[in-house]
């Protein structure tokens, strides 16, 4: 559920509590739209959902493509959470966000699998697994269960461009420096792209990027940890 | 597919090391590992449920899902494939709390030593990717069992492991903004190319 499971015995709880800010009745809809963008960004400042950001950024063009069948889950199980929140009883809502998600889950696994098949072979199970993805868990519990539709589109779309955000911006740094390109096309001189810094674009690479990533992040905010 | 057992293990464990170079299971690994009896603890839970997860989604996929299937064939011919995601993660939640249940009951000195991480392990994105890679690869129960376990050793491997360096850690100078994930990343980074020096080993590239 938490990347922080430092106190193991809590996780109980937390599963029957909101990960975050449950019911932020008094913020405007720009606040939670906002939100989700840069100070609560799932990514580099939760640190939630870390296995695709990692797996699937080594080109900006695998990262959009992730980001946008995480957008089309995480709007649409919003969507559908919050409008059902009224009928689902409280002691069996984890299984029904469950299935809820799988379901949407399945859709974007079939439509990009129809009609991207280069980008589904590399993608992988990233794509079916995205159902386990934590940030989607989270918000359905923690936002769209306590919220209207309006707000939970807001919510979730705030999320998703948060997601997006963090996930091109480390496939654009391990393209760039790994292969001299970016989204395919050459943003470098050709000794450069003959000579590129393959390491980027390896397993290693990701966990140095998102580190260095964290690292800038917490110097700016003046953060630890 | 016929790999040899011996590839398959050696191949979960070093060579495509289900967290340095698959990234699953990120999670607990970042989570848990902070202390090396936390992170043998987490490692048996994973050994455990990936085993039985493996067997029953097995079972699921190729006796109730695949077109002709012996349980469902003669209704559904066409076969329930694309139920492959809801039904998987339903029945590894369900597996997890009836496991949880067992060893309460039956086996309480299992339990004291494994029950705190149950509950973590059902969103843990490993066991799903396991049963995915299971199907995704065509292996038979035999090949599927030893993916299984050989995946939850590798998990185990670098859990351990990186538990070691991130003891060491926490007494070293580091400064400010690098201390608790930052540093982790790089450290799981050096980790990381030192298995791969596994590639390419027993003839298995990753």
């Amino acid at each position: 559920m938490t990347p922080d499971s430092e106190n193991l015995d809590l996780t109980q709880k937390e599963i029957k509590e909101p990960l975050l800010s449950p019911k932020p009745k008094g913020e405007s809809n720009w606040q939670i739209f906002s939100k989700g963008i840069i100070l609560e960004n799932p990514v580099l400042i939760l640190m939630l959902g870390l296995c695709p950001v990692l797996a699937t950024s080594t080109t900006a063009r695998d990262a959009a493509g992730m980001s946008a069948a995480v957008l089309f889950v995480l709007l649409m199980s919003n969507i559908v959470v919050s409008a059902l929140r009224k009928i689902i009883p409280s002691q069996v809502r984890i299984p029904v966000f469950i299935v809820i998600i799988s379901t949407f889950v399945t859709i974007a696994d079939y439509v990009m699998q129809a009609y991207q098949p280069d980008l589904y072979k590399v993608l992988g199970i990233f794509v079916p697994l995205i159902v386990v993805n934590c940030i989607i868990l989270g918000r359905a519990e923690g936002f769209a269960y306590h919220n209207g539709v309006g707000r939970s589109i807001l919510d979730g779309l705030g999320k998703a461009i948060g997601f997006a955000l963090a996930i091109i911006l480390m496939g654009s740094i391990r393209e760039i420096i790994g292969k001299g390109t970016w989204f395919g096309m050459s943003v470098s001189p050709s000794w450069f792209r003959s000579n590129a810094v393959l390491f980027f674009g390896l397993p290693p690479g990701a966990f140095l990027v998102i580190g260095l990533l964290k690292a800038c992040i917490n110097k700016i905010f003046k953060r630890e940890g | 597919m016929n790999t040899p057992l011996l590839a398959i293990i050696f191949g979960a464990i070093f060579v495509n090391n289900i967290v340095l170079m698959r990234f699953l299971g990120l999670c607990p690994f970042f989570g848990v590992s902070t202390r090396l009896s936390t992170a043998i603890g987490m490692s048996s839970a994973v050994l455990f449920v990936m085993t039985f997860a493996t067997w029953i989604t097995w079972g699921v996929y190729h006796l109730v899902l695949v077109p002709g299937s012996v349980i469902l064939g003669g209704i559904l011919p066409q076969g329930l494939v694309f139920l492959r995601t809801v039904s998987f993660i339903l029945v590894i939640a369900s597996l997890v709390q009836l496991v949880e249940m067992f060893l309460k009951k039956f086996v309480p000195v299992l339990y004291s030593a494994l029950g705190i991480y149950l509950p973590l392990i059902t969103t843990n994105c490993a066991i799903l990717g396991v049963a995915f890679l299971v199907i995704d690869n065509k292996f038979g129960f035999l090949q599927g069992t030893i993916f299984a376990i050989g995946t939850a050793l590798g998990f185990g491997l670098v859990m351990v492991l990186f538990a070691a360096i991130r003891e060491r850690l926490e007494l070293a100078p580091i400064s400010k903004s690098f201390r608790g994930y930052p540093i982790a990343f790089i450290a799981a980074a050096l980790v990381s190319i030192a298995f791969f020096g596994f590639v390419n080993m027993f003839g298995i590239s990753p």
